[in-house]
Parts: structure tokens; sequence; C-alpha cells
């Protein structure tokens, strides 16, 4: 086995250049299988995590999937507005634990504001057992222009506690706009959660409502400066997040509201995009395929590498055999040679995969606010490097065949 | 019992027109063990496919090749391979070394397939033919001369008890190839090996106090082409 590998090692050697142009070809393929698989299945796993601290979702009626991508993801559109006295029916409900508003309508450069209320960082739970925690500051005062920014927002934006913005008005921020009056002073910096709320500016719901050229009482009302309270039939929220005192309450709110032509009740979130993700599995299963066949590719660039040289090399087995290696010892050393290439391919494939999901879960990260875990096994990173050498394997039978039926004597002739 | 004998050895190709042809027809042929015969035939003469028998790179078409005693003609072709790296060195008229390894690695290629890689060996081996200073080097970046050195410590790495040399300054500039053929010689007898050298060279067969024609050993020539069989 030892004289195979010296064989094999000489072999690599000289044929350097198309041996790493090949090996680098490998570890693009299976770092490219690597990472579709990683990459999609924690995506899944982040975006449907069953940890989420809350239960359900209440909206305006429409889409559940946009209601939960708008409120949970901070992604998409509102779907809309609904009453404030549906938000505190449902906070007044004994199978309820906590019930807080979101209200949208406003963004930072392109971070959403959310208004919402301080059991935000009292009573919320963004995930199973977790609070929001301060890394600097503290929370808004509910009747001042005071804001609390996500980790994301803060390390971009470069925001500090004592800070001051003016808000654009959207939930897009279009290059040019100007700015809302209003001048909302941070008073605190959340630590990262690894969620979408790190991309996310906190500030008093009453802000949302009074913010200059916003309109309540669905879009009929707006209100003025100086107004010492608003009525809460003017006022309206974007979305509810819920969290019950038993989780499976959720199937009973959600039959009474289906019943009603206000809203909307997304729960179980999970289930929700479960079912995106179910939808979008095609997009999936198309790029695994489409790495399946990167892997075949690199399979015949192997194969046409090792045989572009066996004429070139049949001299060199046929002096090999004349020295006393055997034909199996020369088929073996063209199987070996090409599945060394693709076990090197393998390794570099690792680097590949980590370059992919790097740069994946900074794109995730900056898009939704969502982290990957970067580190976390998955099976593909330990049989795609088996089956990338299986296949560098069987990309070298058909040369080694070539090798094996070498006649010395006519070739040494 | 000689070291290597050959009994009514019969070596025949097809040719492309379907004709049987008669390459060697080799009554008897006996090289005891330390001999140092030459063989004498011109080019074109069967004399590479008669070495390419006793070495068991072809098969006969009838007839034995013994080895001290044992029929290795009979062998199957794995068995032959195995008889060759552990018994036999092969010195080929164009060297026949491995361009991508180097002086010392081409001569550890001629003892892997049978006792085993020996550096230390290989290296006392490239000393003793004046390449210590040339052993990193790979075949291009050696003299003809030197690459012979190195072709001759390869045939001889495995510590063979009989060395076949084909030609073997067949390459070499007329001022060294006597120098070589000394060199092939005096290790044979060191390491105690047979030698079978074949040559059309006069210089080269003048070396050799034991000579044959090969025209008289090969009966397929005598009866074929009789006037060019004479070196």
């Amino acid at each position: 086995m030892k004289s195979l590998f010296f064989i094999v090692a000489r072999s690599m050697r000289q044929h350097l250049l198309s041996t790493i142009v090949t090996i680098v070809s490998a570890g693009l393929a299976s770092g490219l299988v690597m990472s579709v698989f990683t990459v999609s299945e924690q995506s899944k796993t982040a975006f449907t995590g069953g940890d989420i601290g809350y239960d359900a979702v209440l909206g305006a009626k429409g889409s559940e999937l946009q209601l939960v991508l708008n409120a949970v993801f901070h992604l998409e559109t509102s779907p809309g507005n609904i009453p404030w006295s549906l938000y505190e029916e449902v906070k007044s409900r004994g199978d309820v634990r906590y019930a807080i508003p979101y209200a949208v309508g406003d963004n930072l450069y392109g971070y959403r504001i959310v208004g919402t209320t301080t059991e935000i960082f009292d009573t919320f739970e963004f995930q199973d057992g977790r609070q929001f925690e301060f890394a600097d500051g503290n929370a808004f005062d509910d009747m001042r222009m005071e804001a609390v920014v996500g980790s994301v927002v803060a390390e971009t934006l470069d925001l500090e506690v004592g800070h001051t913005f003016r808000p654009f008005h959207g939930l897009q921020y279009l290059p040019g706009q100007a700015p809302h009056e209003e001048l909302y002073v941070i008073t605190g910096v959340l630590e990262p959660t690894n969620t979408a709320n790190d991309r996310v500016i906190w500030i008093p719901i009453e802000g949302i409502f009074r913010m200059e050229g916003h309109y309540v009482a669905g879009g009929t009302k707006q209100v003025e400066r100086g107004m010492a309270e608003i009525p809460n039939e003017w006022k309206e929220v974007s979305a509810v997040m819920i969290k019950y005192t038993n989780p499976v309450r959720g199937k009973f709110m959600q039959d009474e509201v289906r019943r009603g032509t206000q809203a909307t009740l997304a729960w179980p979130i999970a289930n929700v995009l479960g079912i995106f993700f179910q939808k979008m599995g095609w997009i999936t299963r198309v790029l695994i395929y489409v790495a399946y066949l990167v892997v075949i590719v690199a399979g015949f660039g192997l194969l046409a590498s090792i045989y572009n040289t066996m004429n070139e090399r049949r001299r060199e087995f046929a002096i090999l055999r004349a020295l006393g290696a055997r034909r199996s010892t020369v088929f073996s050393v063209i199987v070996l040679e090409a599945g060394t290439i693709a076990v090197l391919g393998s390794l570099l494939g690792y680097a590949v995969y980590g370059a992919i999901l790097v740069g994946s879960a900074q794109v995730i990260r900056d898009q939704t606010g969502v982290v990957l875990e970067v580190g976390a096994a998955h099976p593909a990173l330990l049989w795609t490097p088996v089956g990338m050498a299986v296949v560098g394997a069987l990309a070298g039978v058909f040369p080694a065949i070539k090798a094996y039926s070498t006649d010395v004597a006519r070739t040494l002739a | 019992m000689a070291l290597l004998e050959l009994r009514d050895i019969r070596m025949e190709f097809r040719t492309p027109d379907g004709d049987q042809q008669t390459i060697l027809d080799v009554p008897r042929f006996d090289v005891e063990a330390g001999q140092q015969v030459a063989v004498a035939g011109t080019s074109g003469s069967g004399k590479t496919t008669f070495l390419n028998v006793i070495a068991g790179l072809l098969t006969p078409t009838a007839g034995s090749v013994l080895f001290d005693g044992t029929r290795v003609s009979d062998f199957g072709e794995a068995r032959r391979d195995t008889w060759r790296a552990d018994e036999l060195g092969y010195v080929f008229q164009t060297f026949n070394l491995l361009g991508g390894y180097t002086a010392l690695e081409n001569v550890v290629l001629g003892m892997t397939f049978g006792p085993g890689p020996d550096r230390a060996f290989a290296r006392e081996l490239l000393t003793k033919l004046g390449l210590a200073d040339r052993l990193s080097h790979r075949p291009s970046q050696l003299s003809i001369g030197q690459q012979q050195r190195v072709a001759l410590a390869r045939a001889l790495a495995n510590r063979p008890r009989i060395v076949l040399a084909d030609e073997p300054t067949g390459n070499l500039d007329p001022r060294f190839a006597l120098d070589a053929l000394g060199l092939l010689r005096g290790l044979c007898e060191e390491q105690g090996a047979a030698l079978v050298c074949v040559s059309h060279d006069p210089r080269v067969l003048d070396d050799f106090d034991e000579r044959v024609d090969f025209v008289e050993i090969n009966r397929a020539m005598r009866e074929s082409e009789p006037e060019e069989a004479t070196p």
C-alpha cells in the first residue's frame, strides 16, 4: 500500500497543474453540495425553530404567512391594521398570558421602527424563556420620544445611547426622502438575540400614532400635535404577539377569529412557516439536483483529467510492469490516484463550504436578522466527502482499465 | 543445473495478413549463475522478444523457461510479475526512466515491487556509479550517460540473480559505451548476478569472453533470413 501511495504521489506531482485544477473542481463541487444541504436545513430550522417564545400573531384579515413574515421577521409589508379594541379584548382574555401590540409604518435607513409598549422588554419572550437584555441603557418611556435599538441596527448605523434620529416614513428607505420632524433619543441598545429583532428600532406605540403624516382610525384621522390623549377608537395596531397560558388555546381563538371578518390569527407560527418552506421546497430540491450535477461534472472532469494523461503514461505503466508491478497494482494506482484527488478535493470542499456558509449566514443575517449556526453538524458533512471519494474512485476505473490492459512488450518496443 | 534454461521456445505471431509467423525458435539456451554472456544479433532479429520471453513479459507459444529449476513460463501472470520483481533486472536500450521521479526514486522503484524500498542501498548504488550529487535530479536534468547509470542502478536495485540488458549502450556516445558496460558488468559480478547482454555493437560483444550469435540459437532466423542474421 505504501508503494501505491509512493507512485500516486509521484504521479500527482508530475501532473501538478491538472491535479490542482481537478482538486479545486472536486472541492467546489463538494463544498457546494454540503452548503446546499446545510444552508437549506439551517434556514428552515432558524425560521421555523420551535423555541419561539410566543404562540400566535393576530393581525389584519389576510395571509397568515404575510402576517408572520411582517410581525416575526420584520419583513414584507404589513397586511393592514386591526382596531385597538381587538387588542384590548385579546389582552383581557383569561387564557392569554401576554399580548403585545406592534404598530409599524416607519424606518430608519431601511431598519424597521416598531411601536410597542414597554412590555416588550418586561414580559415578552423572543425565544422560550429568553427576554431582551440591554447591552447599554434602558427601556424607553412610553410617553416620550425615546427609542431602543437592536444590536444589528446599533452596529450598522453606529448608534449609541444618547444619539438621536428622525424616522423616515414607510417600511422601505427611499434615498433622498425627507425624514419626519420628530426627533427620537436612544435610551437603550439591546444585546444580540440572533433573531430578526436585532434589526428593529423599538419606540413607544404612541409615537407611531402621533408621527407626523400618519393616519389612524382606518386612515380617516390624524393626531394633531399637542393632543393630550388619543381616543382608543382612533388607535390601531399592525399585529399582536400572543402568548397563551396553554398553547393549545390558540385553536379556540383561531376558530373565533375565523368566524369574524376583521382579523387573522397565525397559529401555530412554526406551522405557518413550515407550510411556506414546504411550498418553497422545490427550490431546495432544484438546488440539490444542481449540486449533484456539479458532482457528476466534477467526476467526469476527473475522469477526463486522468484519461488525457493515459497515452503519456502508458509507457510509465509498462515500465512499472517490467519492474514487477502487477496489473492489479497499476489498476489500483489509477483508482487510488482518482480517489486521492477526490478526497483532497473534499477536504478543500470543507473550506469552500465554510466560506459559502459564512457568506450565506452573513447575507441572511443582514437581510433578516436570523443567524445560522455556522458550526452545526449535518450528515451531509460526512457523506458528501465519502460520496465524492467514491465518485472519484469510480471516475478512475475507466482509465484504470486502460492502464490494466497495457501491453508491456508492445509499449516498450 | 543452469540458473536459466530455455527449452524448445517458440514464439509465433499472426501477421496482419493472417499468416502465422515464427519469430523465435530456440531449442536450448542456458545461463549459469554469475555467468556473463553476450548475444549478438542485428536490429529487428527478435532479440528483444527473446529477452521479453525470458523476463516473462511475453508468454511463449511453446516451450519452457526454467529459472533455478522452476518452470516460470508456467506461472500465472501475477506470479511471474513477482518472480520478475524478485529475481530479475532489466536494462532497456532507451533506459525507460520515469520522468516524474528523481534519480534516487527511479532506483527505489526498482526494488518497490520486489524486496521493498531500501533507500540506503539505492543511494549506495548511485554513489558507486558516481551520481552521489545527482540523487534528487530528474532524468531530464541528467546527461545521457548519467541516465544510463541510473538505469543500471535500477536494474540491480532488487539484487537480482539475473540481469537482462537490451542494447545497453545503444544510446550512448561510443566514448562512454564501454565505460557503461564496464560498470554494468562490474556491478553484476559484485552482486553475483548473471548477465545476458544482447547487442549488435562489435565493441560491446568483443568485451565478453562468452558470446553467442543469436542466429545460432534461434532457428527461426536461420530459416527466414539467414543472410541478415550474421552480425
